[in-house]
């Protein structure tokens, strides 16, 4: 289980999370949406413990990761695959090197060992035979998806996505979001996905939780979320540009929720 | 304006207590060796091998312009074999060592900047913490450790070709044989001309690498901030190198003079 509870970060001046409370039950997949800027992704490196929260924590299994030291926060780490936005490839590595390179810090594991789950995971996402490419001779969707054979290579109990499907062309979209849900059922992981891209969240998330001026505005099933109410809400998901108004100034008041509901209400 | 001086001051020393933590964090990481031993060769390569051709270019120039520029220098007053002296000591002592590595830190110092800003602003650095690998013993010991090492070596080298090529332009250009020469390169010759030349090349190493791995890692936004970290880096690394030539010059050179 991950749990952010009452988790507070800023960034000089910028308060991006003021509070931001939100459980991951074990086996699920949460979607975290929200506008661009609101701190999906400074909220998930709190996970793996690439940033230190201003107040709150976050637990994995129990343990809060800002307290851990080194070697216990390591081991947290090598049970969390991560998948970076732009996938964050090491560009001097083959593709080979790069989905072996979590697993060559386990002493355990024979280089054949390491081969087969190499080509196990490139598998998985439909890359087989690609290991001695450089990741600049790959299309954007193929770095993808060798990002995540990277990330699911170590075997991980939680996978985080950070937007995994941005700059993607619609149909690579669904390619990805077909391999996440592949991913969850041949590893049962408990995933972290943040995305703008309500399609894709409808199709992985089993719970949708949305991130607002730093807070959790409202966390729901995917039916719950699509049933909202909640004029926020209601704005991201179906895009309605007006609804922008309440992410760039001072929270919705009356009248423009007025206007939100009046042009599509 | 005594805020700005202020802002300025507090920044200079918040950078200051930044590189120490830095090196603190290097010190920790050394014990991982496992981790960075596999990468020291290939580091040691790229910063003693590929560094040699521009090392010796240098010092081949600068061996014959010794040579010459001392012969302008002692004409009628002084004897023609002391060439070798001023050539071998000159060389050796501060030439050799500081040509050399204000050239290197361009050539190593912005290349690591580079190479490990875009790192850092295409999340690299996050995706190996992620892979519970250490930065600093991946990335930064090999290279400060490579720096340290390969720098007295690639210097050495460049010392033996101004050495070389001072020889060639005094006994070719100048009216001086290969005996006078070595006898002048000998008269004065010390262990400690040689040994004071490599501690200073080791110390340039190690404050270059330590210089570019530290504003590469840094380095935030993009192409314009990894743009900066390479700029700052040579321009850092070239001040520090002046600054330790005085440091040693004052410390080591005075005591032995």
């Amino acid at each position: 289980m991950i749990e952010f509870a009452d988790l507070r970060k800023a960034f000089g001046a910028k308060h991006v999370l003021e509070g931001f409370t939100l459980t991951v039950r074990d086996g699920e997949t949460m979607v975290i949406i929200g506008y661009s800027g609101t701190g999906k992704s400074v909220a998930i490196k709190h996970v793996v413990g690439l940033l230190d929260p201003d107040a709150g924590h976050v637990a994995v299994d129990g343990e809060v990761v800002h307290e851990l030291d080194r070697p216990q926060l390591q081991a947290v780490r090598a049970r969390i695959g991560f998948v970076f936005q732009f996938a964050a490839l090491f560009d001097s590595l083959t593709i080979y090197e790069n989905v072996a390179f979590g697993l060559r810090r386990r002493r355990d594991l024979e280089e054949s060992e390491i081969q087969d789950r190499v080509a196990h995971a490139l598998e998985l996402v439909d890359l087989p035979g690609v290991e001695q490419r450089m990741p600049a001779e790959l299309s954007g969707g193929m770095r993808k998806r060798v990002g995540l054979a990277r990330a699911i290579a170590i075997q991980p109990k939680y996978m985080l996505y950070d937007e995994p499907t941005t700059g993607l062309d619609p149909v690579t979209s669904a390619v990805i979001d077909q391999l996440m849900v592949r991913t969850r059922e041949a590893l049962g992981v408990t995933s972290i996905v943040i995305t703008h891209d309500m399609r894709s969240a409808y199709t992985i998330g089993d719970r949708i939780a949305m991130l607002y001026q730093g807070r959790v505005r409202q966390v729901g099933t995917v039916d719950e979320i699509k049933r909202s109410d909640d004029p926020v809400v209601r704005g991201f998901v179906e895009g309605r540009p007006d609804a922008r108004l309440a992410m760039e100034g001072t929270p919705l008041t009356g009248r423009e929720e007025v206007a939100v509901e009046g042009v599509h209400g | 304006m005594l805020a700005v001086i202020g802002r300025q001051a507090t920044g200079f020393v918040a950078g200051f207590g930044r590189l120490g933590l830095f090196v603190v964090d290097i010190v920790r990481a050394l014990p991982d060796a496992r981790t960075w031993g596999r990468l020291l060769a290939q580091q040691m390569r790229r910063i003693g091998v590929d560094s040699l051709p521009i090392a010796l270019f240098i010092a081949a120039f600068t061996g014959i312009v010794l040579a010459l520029l001392s012969s302008y220098v002692f004409t009628g007053a002084v004897p023609l074999y002391l060439v070798g002296t001023l050539v071998g000591k000159t060389i050796m002592l501060e030439l050799g060592p500081v040509l050399t590595a204000l050239a290197l830190a361009g050539r190593v110092g912005a290349t690591m900047a580079a190479e490990l800003g875009t790192m850092r602003v295409t999340e690299q650095v996050d995706a190996l913490e992620t892979m519970a690998y250490d930065p600093f013993a991946y990335l930064v010991v090999p290279r400060v450790l490579a720096g340290t090492l390969m720098f007295p070596v690639i210097i050495a080298l460049a010392m033996g070709m101004g050495l070389l090529t001072g020889w060639l332009a005094a006994t070719n250009l100048l009216p001086l044989s290969t005996n006078e020469f070595v006898n002048g390169l000998m008269k004065f010759y010390t262990d400690f001309d040689w040994q004071y030349g490599l501690i200073k090349s080791a110390s340039f190493g190690f404050t270059i690498t330590l210089i570019g791995c530290f504003l590469g890692l840094g380095a935030r936004g993009g192409a314009e901030g990894v743009g900066n970290a390479t700029m700052r880096t040579v321009v850092f690394s070239a001040a520090m190198i002046l600054v330790l030539d005085a440091y040693w010059a004052v410390t080591l050179l005075r005591s032995a003079g």
